[in-house]
């Protein structure tokens, strides 16, 4: 089996490096970050933390190296999708192309390059250390199910998620995966943008009543369009907060990392997510409207003159 | 200058000597005016603040240009009895400077002049000096403890405060010192309107400022970008003050388009920074529960939902938390 990870930032390196560690499985890497794919093919990609293997992965910066894959799975940032499944999508004629990004409708734009797609969702988090070096902040399960509008087969799914797990990292094959991707997606939309605002880290987030009361409010809405467009939930994002400020009490959000290093922050996959399924649906989502106008203006603080 | 606008004017209210309590930006602006038209001293936090004022003066630039010869002291002991009290400290600091105010000067007027509500009741709470309300749309860069920058000449509002019998005769005096003093003054009978309208601005675009780190630029009122939030708070906000049977004086979205057009078009470089977004990047406590705290607090006395408001609230709590040291966690402490 052949798989390329499209975009090797903190998750994607998760993915390949662990992939890397199956022996029927051939791994390649397409990441635009030069020193990073430099370091991966000198002395392979290497996992810290709560991993620690060295996976032999084939990275190159230019999408025509790639040679014709079974498996993609893209691990950009939302907002890098668009061109990085452009780029990748030759590699993938015959194959089935996943997601495992945050938030909602990356799916949709891998769907207009690739003929099969498969949703996805993944907990495990990390941050590049230095090129050629990931640690693993965090283990956690990754759900995979068919795209609905342009699916991969049950069986095409099965096989990654087996792959996966045999690599090391927990996944499971689902016939329906928006659950579980509503369930993330509701969870970072609530947590992520309040962390990114407030400058505090999950579990002070959680542990001042002000902000606390504020996460609900912004988890009630996302439960409310996930409703309207029947989705069943995995499990309470609300109770995931509190695991989270247990576990993860020093977590910076990714989008505080985000907005701390002044880069564009994934608001339009996560709050603009919701919004836009919300106005679909007809449900009014005000709060996350406006948290996500917020985040857009803090975007723009930055080409201020100052 | 109007002869008639001078200390001294009949009308029973004589105003020969003001103290300025507080040296920041506002505080400064009224003290290097005043100090043209009559005896000012200023109350400073700090006494090599108030030694450098009495050796060098209080240079004022931009709008105005002088040197006012102002006295200061760091210490309310020192000051000598005043006619009228300016009460120009942020208002978080308020609390702590009127306790230190109680028995000064038991025959002046006292004037409040801090952004958003209650600045009035914290200074009636430590003595019965009548009170003046105000509000103020000047602004301005403070450059060092003695020279201020005067920006915009907006006006300042004046009214008697409710909660005092403050008479109208104190309240027109004190508009024509300020006048006289080449600042701009008016006086309205009841201040209550001007102050919400005052209020739900600042409720909407500090709040928005400090958050995003924006200046009051024109995003605050493009209905693609930050327009639609403001306008959300500003709604909220209305809806407080009509279920209070406030008039606004003037509608605070009309402000907001008002303000921002003056920064686009009268200096391309001009960008104010809202004190509260001053606050934010200087990890000071913000005025955040005397503004949207305090609408939030009249819209649950009064019954009305004010969600966007709490929640700007909300962030901003969590962003002063952020600069405060962090706390011990229970983990670490060991059970």
């Amino acid at each position: 089996m052949r798989v390329c990870v499209v975009g090797t930032g903190a998750v994607g390196s998760l993915f390949a490096a662990h992939l890397a560690q199956v022996d029927e499985v051939e791994v390649w890497a397409y990441d635009v970050a030069e020193p990073h794919v430099e370091a991966i093919n000198r002395n392979g990609l290497r996992l810290t933390g709560n991993a620690d293997l060295l996976g032999h992965v084939h990275a190159t910066t230019d999408p025509a190296d790639i040679p014709p894959c079974e498996f993609g799975i893209v691990a950009t940032k939302s907002m890098f999708t668009r061109d990085a499944i452009a780029w990748a999508a030759p590699a993938f004629g015959g194959g089935a192309v996943a997601s495992v990004q945050n938030g909602v409708g990356n799916e949709e734009v891998i769907a207009e390059h690739v003929e099969r797609v498969i949703r996805g969702t993944t907990f495990p988090a990390g941050h590049v250390v230095e090129p050629g070096v990931v640690n693993m902040d965090t283990t956690g399960d990754t759900w995979l199910g068919p795209f609905e509008p342009r699916p991969a087969s049950m069986d095409e799914v099965s096989r990654l998620a087996r792959a996966i797990t045999a690599g090391g990292m927990n996944t499971i094959a689902l016939e329906d995966a928006r659950g579980a991707q509503w369930t993330k997606l509701i969870f970072n939309a609530a947590t992520n943008p309040i962390g990114a605002l407030t400058r505090l880290t999950h579990g002070r987030v959680c542990e001042l009543p002000e902000t606390r009361r504020l996460v609900t409010a912004l988890v009630d809405e996302g439960k409310a369009v996930a409703d309207a467009l029947g989705i069943t939930l995995d499990s309470d994002p609300d109770e995931l907060v509190d695991h989270a400020a247990r576990v993860a009490y020093e977590h910076r959000a990714s989008m505080l990392q985000d907005v701390l290093a002044e880069r564009h922050t994934e608001i339009d996959a996560l709050n603009g997510g919701i919004v836009s399924f919300g106005r679909e649906q007809g449900v009014p989502t005000p709060l996350n409207e406006a948290i996500a106008a917020l985040i857009k203006g803090l975007e723009h603080s930055w080409s201020q003159p100052r | 200058m109007d002869a008639e606008a001078g200390p001294g004017t009949p009308g029973a209210v004589t105003l020969r000597r003001v103290c300025v309590i507080g040296g920041g930006t506002i505080g400064s602006l009224l003290a290097g005016h005043l100090s043209r038209v009559c005896e000012v001293w200023v109350l400073t936090r700090r006494a090599e603040h108030a030694e450098r004022l009495e050796r060098e003066g209080l240079r004022i630039s931009g709008k105005s240009e002088l040197v006012g010869r102002v006295r200061a002291t760091s210490e309310v002991s020192e000051l000598p009895a005043f006619d009228l009290g300016i009460v120009a400290v942020k208002a978080t600091d308020l609390e702590q400077v009127a306790a230190l105010l109680a028995g000064a000067a038991p025959d002046a007027t006292m004037m409040t002049i801090q952004n958003g509500l209650g600045a009035e009741n914290v200074v009636a709470r430590h003595g019965d000096w009548p009170l003046i309300s105000s509000v103020t749309f000047m602004s301005g860069t403070r450059h060092s403890d003695a020279h201020v920058e005067y920006e915009l000449d907006t006006a300042t509002w004046l009214g008697p405060w409710s909660g005092t019998r403050t008479s109208m005769a104190a309240v027109e005096a004190v508009a024509r010192l300020i006048n006289a003093s080449g600042l701009r003054a008016e006086v309205f009978s009841d201040l209550v309107p001007a102050q919400w309208s005052k209020l739900i601005f600042n409720s909407a675009i500090n709040s928005v400022a400090a958050l995003t780190e924006l200046p009051h630029v024109a995003l605050f009122a493009d209905e693609d970008a930050l327009g639609p939030v403001v306008g959300a708070l500003i709604d909220e906000g209305k809806a407080v003050a009509e279920a209070g049977g406030i008039n606004l004086y003037e509608d605070p979205w009309e402000m907001n388009l008002l303000a921002v057009a003056r920064g686009e078009t009268n200096r391309s470089d001009y960008a104010h920074l809202p004190s509260m977004l001053e606050d934010v990047l200087a990890h000071r406590p913000t005025e955040v529960e005397f503004i949207a705290g305090a609408v939030v607090r009249e819209a649950a006395r009064r019954g009305v939902a004010v969600p966007l408001t709490a929640a700007v609230h909300r962030l901003i709590k969590g962003r002063e938390a952020s600069w405060e040291l962090p706390r011990t966690r229970p983990a670490e402490v060991g059970v």
